[in-house]
């Protein structure tokens, strides 16, 4: 097993436990948190790409993606703020009202 | 250039917006009845003074045809539509009757409307018609025409359902428009062929291409019978005459002006107008005389069973109309506009005769409660009796003349006269004689039947009424010596009779004078003796008593034929199946299927963020799967 290929793997462990964690985890911070994991194993995946094949291109795209991930916690966490003033909890199924 | 003609027809529009403006509730009642009067008697007036001087003109001129171009309408393509009027003998003679009459019959209006509370708009409503009627005579192109058509055809619903409060009277305004509506689709589809055939629709033009043989482009049959079907709308013919009786709902000035003189005629007027086409079209101009003569005769039976005053009247203008037909259907264009000019005035001197009476009586219409009016109001019995021996043809009053001529070349025209609508024609004057004079009888002689009550309030009309029925008597005394037919036969010219018939003309003259005077005694005989012996005619005819009562029940036929049948199809076919099952039915379903498929994914909106989390995994697993079988 190569480098590249142990990288790859470490990338998609952590994608699925991302994906893991927002699936069965209940607290929504949790949850955010779990998210950035994902984003964090497609960046890793990224670099691995942008290495073997010597591009560059793959590298920019990483920063763009922190920057949006930064952009994206800085509204999601105000969001979560204001759902615990008004329900008191960080239980998700407590925010059920669209439920159609 | 716009001119004099213009004018003509302009002043009574603007009588119409003036009153129409600031005599009703429209603008307040802001003017007065002296304003109303003056606007709507004067204007009249002035449009007639204006036709005398265009008459002068046109005699100056040497009767070369006054044209005016008022207006360009549209311009479509390289045809272009023009208001324009026309003015020439015929013309000249239609406006003269038109604001002639109708300036008197607004005089007659002030005193008999005085205490209505619509005033003002009843003359507004008069004076638009006088309008559309001018615009309809003085019209040089069939649109134009058609146009005053339309138009007089709209004052005569307004004012027939003038006392709209009355739902009766609502109702015959309806059936007057619809009625003429049948007959308005024929003209039109004439008009459509006229204009598909020559590119123009001027009326003057359309006659002298067929002078020289269009028929070639287009049969002169087919727009004949075309525009007939449109005159026997407008004219009252078989089979649209029903809603002229009915007609009669509407104050009796307006049933004097409308539904006898003047619009009613028009259907004549069409026809003497378009006489080139008819020239051309034999078989239309027998389908024409045959109709006319036959509404005559049937209109004349109802007529003398009618007991209502002005129905009576109605049904004896219909049949007046249908000899008028009869002389255009033999050619004798100029002797059908003679009856129409001394119709008008016999008529209405009858109508506003009628008027008069009704006015005395405190509104009564019926004859079997009238009798031993002579005595009380004498000057309306006077003019009365003179109209009715005018209109029965006793000499030398004008229908004599008229009539005279009409059954003359229903008999020796060689563009279709025959013995067999001279004998039809002949009945039907004898009988004309017959129900006037039994009118006459019923109304003015004999013992009184008037309810004590009404009795008390019998009076004579104001003389702004009694003027105009002594002039109208006037009129229809000495009318007869007007020669229209002479006058027009330039224009209009006379067809010429089997010279072997001609020894009958003195005859056939002295037995037409015979037929009226026997009228007169068979009604003097009947209604002048005791009441049981026309009571006793009554028993012996029981069955032809009921059928005339029942006016042949035509209009019974049609309700069955066309009323009740468009009544099924529009509940059944276009409401219950179109309107409610197709169109809403779509509808409805659409908005049911909207609303079940929505209750049916609003289950997968379970508010569980888990759930749409797998969903969304799924929907990843899924997706590279299938790039995985497919890249």
């Amino acid at each position: 097993m190569d480098r590249t290929q142990m990288l790859l793997a470490v990338a998609i462990g952590l994608f699925s436990l991302g994906l893991l964690g927002v699936i069965v985890r209940r607290n929504v911070l949790v949850m955010l948190m779990c998210m950035e994991l994902m984003l964090n194993g497609v960046n890793l995946s990224l670099v691995t790409f942008a290495q073997q094949t010597a591009t560059t291109a793959g590298a920019v795209l990483v920063f763009l993606t922190f920057v949006v991930a930064t952009a994206e916690i800085a509204l999601a966490i105000p969001i979560v703020l204001l759902l615990v003033r008004d329900k008191r909890t960080l239980d998700l199924d407590a925010y059920s009202d669209l439920k159609g | 250039m716009p001119g004099v003609l213009t004018a003509i027809v302009l002043l009574p529009l603007l009588g119409f917006l003036l009153n129409g403006v600031l005599a009703t509730q429209l603008g307040g009642n802001v003017a007065g009845k002296r304003f109303v009067t003056a606007v709507g008697c004067g204007l009249p007036l002035l449009a007639f003074a204006l036709a005398i001087k265009s008459v002068l003109d046109l005699q100056a001129g040497g009767y070369v045809p006054l044209v005016e171009t008022a207006y360009r309408w549209a311009l479509i393509g390289r045809s272009s539509f023009d208001v324009a009027f026309y003015f020439d003998r015929l013309t000249a003679i239609m406006v003269l009757v038109v604001t002639g009459v109708g300036s008197v019959i607004h005089i007659y209006s002030v005193g008999y409307m005085a205490h209505d509370k619509s005033f003002g708009r009843f003359f507004a409503y008069l004076n638009l018609f006088l309008f559309f009627m001018l615009l309809l005579v003085l019209g040089r192109s069939l649109l134009v025409l058609f146009v005053g058509w339309e138009g007089v055809g709209l004052a005569s619903y307004l004012l027939i359902g003038f006392w709209f409060d009355d739902l009766a009277n609502a109702r015959a305004g309806k059936k007057a428009f619809i009625t003429n509506r049948v007959g308005d689709a024929g003209f039109l589809l004439g008009m459509f062929v006229l204009y598909q055939a020559f590119g123009t629709l001027d009326m003057d033009r359309i006659n002298a291409a067929f002078g020289v043989g269009a028929a070639a482009v287009v049969p002169a049959t087919l727009v004949g019978v075309l525009l007939f079907i449109g005159a026997t709308g407008k004219s009252a013919q078989i089979p649209l005459h029903v809603w002229l009786p009915d007609a009669m709902a509407g104050p009796t000035p307006v049933s004097a002006l409308i539904h006898a003189a003047t619009m009613v005629t028009a259907g004549v007027y069409l026809v003497a107008r378009m006489s080139g086409v008819y020239l051309q079209a034999p078989e239309a101009s027998m389908l024409i005389a045959v109709i006319g003569v036959a509404t005559a005769f049937f209109a004349a039976t109802i007529a003398i069973t009618q007991t209502d005053i002005k129905k009576v009247l109605a049904y004896s203008t219909i049949s007046q109309l249908g000899f008028m037909f009869l002389a255009l259907g033999v050619g004798a264009y100029g002797v059908a506009i003679f009856h129409l000019v001394t119709h008008a005035f016999f008529k209405a001197c009858l109508f506003l005769g009628a008027g008069s009476v009704i006015h005395a009586l405190s509104g009564e219409q019926d004859m079997r409660k009238m009798g031993g009016l002579a005595r009380k109001i004498p000057v309306t019995f006077v003019t009365f009796a003179v109209a009715t021996a005018a209109i029965a043809g006793i000499p030398p009053l004008a229908g004599f003349f008229s009539k005279d001529e009409i059954l003359w070349y229903a008999f020796a025209s060689t563009q279709g006269g025959s013995p067999l609508l001279w004998l039809v024609a002949a009945a039907t004057a004898l009988m004309t004689a017959f129900y006037m004079f039994r009118l006459l009888w019923l109304t003015f002689l004999g013992n009184s039947r008037v309810d004590p009550e009404v009795e008390h309030h019998v009076h004579e009309s104001p003389l702004s009424m009694t003027g105009v029925l002594v002039l109208l008597a006037v009129l229809s005394a000495v009318g007869g010596f007007i020669a229209v037919p002479h006058f027009l036969a330039p224009q209009l010219p006379l067809p010429a009779v089997h010279e072997e018939l001609e020894h009958f003309e003195t005859p056939l003259l002295v037995l037409s004078v015979v037929l009226a005077l026997v009228g007169l005694a068979a009604a003097a005989f009947v209604f002048g003796g005791p009441p049981a012996r026309a009571e006793g005619l009554r028993r012996r005819f029981a069955g032809l008593h009921r059928l005339l009562t029942g006016k042949y029940f035509i209009d019974e036929l049609y309700e069955r034929l066309i009323g009740e049948p468009l009544v099924w199809v529009s509940d059944r076919v276009f409401l219950r199946l179109g309107d409610r099952r197709i169109l809403d039915g779509t509808l409805d379903g659409m908005a049911a299927l909207g609303r079940r498929g929505g209750a049916l994914l609003g289950r997968v909106q379970t508010g569980s963020l888990h759930l749409y989390a797998w969903f969304v995994a799924l929907g990843i697993v899924g997706a590279l799967l299938w790039s995985w079988h497919h890249v």
